[in-house]
């Protein structure tokens, strides 16, 4: 197994980063109108939110590479901007759109990214071969950039974020545009990464990302945050633990029936969701009508998602 | 609006116009463009040298053949010191423009290495040395030609080895600024024809600048371009610069001034 936690100098239990209260506009526009979270030693913390939220926004400002008009950030116990250069000795990125060199191999990108952090070249090559096997690139180490797949191409991005044997790892939106055996395998690596210990803030607007990774999140939304917690909290505290989603010729006409029979119904272009503590009455309504189609589970956090930040789209 | 974001924002805008912080970390930076020329070495020394060399040659030997002297010399030693400044200006020109810009702009290696611990002018001054290291070798590869052909015999032509580098580092350093402006390729095209290539005919490059009328002659020795073939040409034909001292200012001050712009214009581009 390979194991990138090679040192461990702060004791458990302590934030690795705290953000307080950060304002930042551009413009007329304010990005963040008051941010504020922490995220514990080896947690997976994620933020949550709609395009425009302010995620990306927040990590630049975390990294130091923008300056807040007002609040705090504590990196790994510096003082961000003040000490961000120092503080980035020790943290890995991915970022969400992909910057690998795409004139170096495959071990000379993460040969070259090693040296910024000031690693000595015998020192980045012996860790090379282990680093390549984690990201599932192993014999790849000679092949040109443009020969990689798309996910393997974000799985190189993940092992260059760990060429520094990072603390915490800033993921922007890591498995956008992967398709599914890709992005599974990114969450196998996050997960194997959290269990050694490393600290994950992740950036991502896929609900079942959220919800597999993070031991916590924040929903985002207009620069703040409007809902924390662990995903079961979430949906504990914000939805009806039952989802009946009816589609089909005739469900909008349906739709009024079920206003009686579920607290809470919404109704999407042709789909209708009823969200209810017991499901039964909109399943009995729903047997009688064979042209109805429908499926019924459990509430998700796409749910609490789309009742805190609404259904209109985003641009 | 709280009280404290009206404080702090006059020292944000303060901090784009703080000194440049200069520090080894640019190093890295630079070893990563090296290694990528590396790979391309040759044919990138070949392409650098042959445009400037047929323009030597061609000129010199063919337009020379029917010119008496021009500023006491035969055409090709006169234009051999204009060739191996003006070679050197279009190396780190072209460098610090299109090279520049695509690793910024378009390959985002700027964003790669700003997530390190390395910052943006760790960066910028990496570019500044690597498009001036680039163009010194295309300013040292003219020089062996012209020592090859026997056009400069003096020991005193060693020194334009010294002067090549502050040739480099004075127009990387305003290419740089120029790229912090740049939407797109398309602007540096104007910079090449509406700057550099009219410096070129100003600046002695191709003909003495006293043939210039007197008002021309008055902006040839504003610009840069001129200090560097003013410093050059006499080293070339084994005679100690007039004006040295007052031309290394001059190569100095475009650099310095061209650097300084470069970074406040990147922070403002790239750190909001």
């Amino acid at each position: 197994m390979n194991d990138f936690s090679l040192t461990s100098t702060q004791p458990a239990n302590v934030n690795v980063l705290t953000v307080t209260d950060l304002h930042k506009s551009y413009g007329e526009q304010e990005v963040l109108r008051g941010m504020s979270f922490s995220v514990a030693r080896g947690e997976c913390f994620g933020l949550l939110g709609p395009n425009g939220a302010g995620k990306t926004t927040t990590l630049r400002l975390c990294l130091g590479l923008v300056t807040a008009e007002a609040g705090n950030v504590d990196l790994l116990g510096m003082p961000v901007p003040a000490d961000a250069r120092r503080a980035r000795l020790r943290v890995g990125v991915v970022p969400q759109m992909d910057n690998l060199d795409p004139d170096f191999t495959v071990a000379e990108n993460l040969l070259v990214y090693g040296r910024y952090f000031g690693l000595a070249d015998a020192g980045i090559r012996a860790r090379i071969p282990d680093l390549l096997e984690f990201a599932g690139l192993a014999g790849r180490a000679e092949s040109r950039i443009q020969t990689l797949s798309g996910g393997m191409k974000r799985r190189l991005t993940l092992a260059r974020s760990l060429v520094n044997d990072p603390d915490l790892i800033f993921m922007d939106e890591p498995t956008t545009g992967l398709d599914p055996q890709a992005r599974h395998l990114i969450w196998e690596r996050l997960k194997t990464l959290v269990a050694q210990g490393k600290t994950i803030l992740l950036n991502t607007h896929f609900m079942d990302e959220a919800e597999r990774l993070c031991a916590r999140l924040a929903i985002l939304d207009h620069g703040r945050i409007i809902a924390l917690g662990s995903p079961r909290e979430l949906i504990a505290r914000h939805i009806e633990p039952e989802v009946v989603e009816a589609y089909g010729e005739g469900t909008l006409a349906w739709a009024a029936t079920a206003r009686a029979l579920a607290p809470r119904v919404e109704v999407t272009g042709e789909t209708v969701f009823c969200y209810t503590a017991d499901a039964g009455r909109v399943l009995a309504s729903l047997e009688g009508r064979p042209a109805l189609r429908y499926l019924h589970r459990a509430a998700n956090l796409e749910d609490v998602f789309l009742k805190l930040t609404g259904r209109e789209l985003r641009d | 609006m709280s009280n404290a974001d009206e404080a702090l924002r006059p020292m944000r805008a303060a901090s784009d116009y703080a000194p440049p912080r200069l520090s080894l970390r640019f190093v890295p930076v630079w070893r990563r463009n090296f290694l990528v020329w590396k790979k391309l070495a040759i044919p990138s020394i070949l392409g650098n040298l042959a445009d400037p060399m047929i323009y030597m040659l061609g000129l010199g030997y063919g337009l020379g053949a029917l010119l008496p002297e021009v500023g006491g010399v035969s055409y090709i030693v006169f234009l051999a010191a204009g060739t191996v400044c003006f070679s050197t200006t279009n190396s780190a020109t072209f460098e610090s423009l299109y090279s520049a810009f695509s690793r910024m702009h378009v390959q985002r290696t700027w964003d790669a290495i700003m997530n390190a611990p390395v910052d943006l002018d760790d960066v910028v001054l990496a570019e500044l040395m690597w498009a001036a290291s680039k163009s010194f070798l295309s300013g040292l590869a003219i020089l062996a030609v012209v020592w090859a052909l026997g056009l400069s015999t003096s020991p005193l032509s060693l020194l334009a080895i010294g002067v090549v580098p502050l040739v480099g580092l004075c127009f990387a350093a305003i290419g740089l600024a120029i790229t912090a402006m740049a939407a797109g390729y398309d602007f540096f095209m104007y910079y090449f024809t509406l700057v550099i290539t009219p410096m070129a005919m100003l600046c002695g490059v191709f003909f003495p600048i006293e043939q210039l009328p007197a008002a021309f002659q008055a902006i040839a020795w504003v610009l840069p371009l001129s200090h560097a073939t003013s410093l050059v040409r006499p080293l070339l034909l084994g005679e100690i610069p007039a004006n040295i001292v007052s031309d290394v200012l001059v190569l100095l001050a475009y650099a310095a001034a061209g650097f300084y712009t470069a970074v406040v214009l990147f922070r403002r581009r790239l750190l909001k």
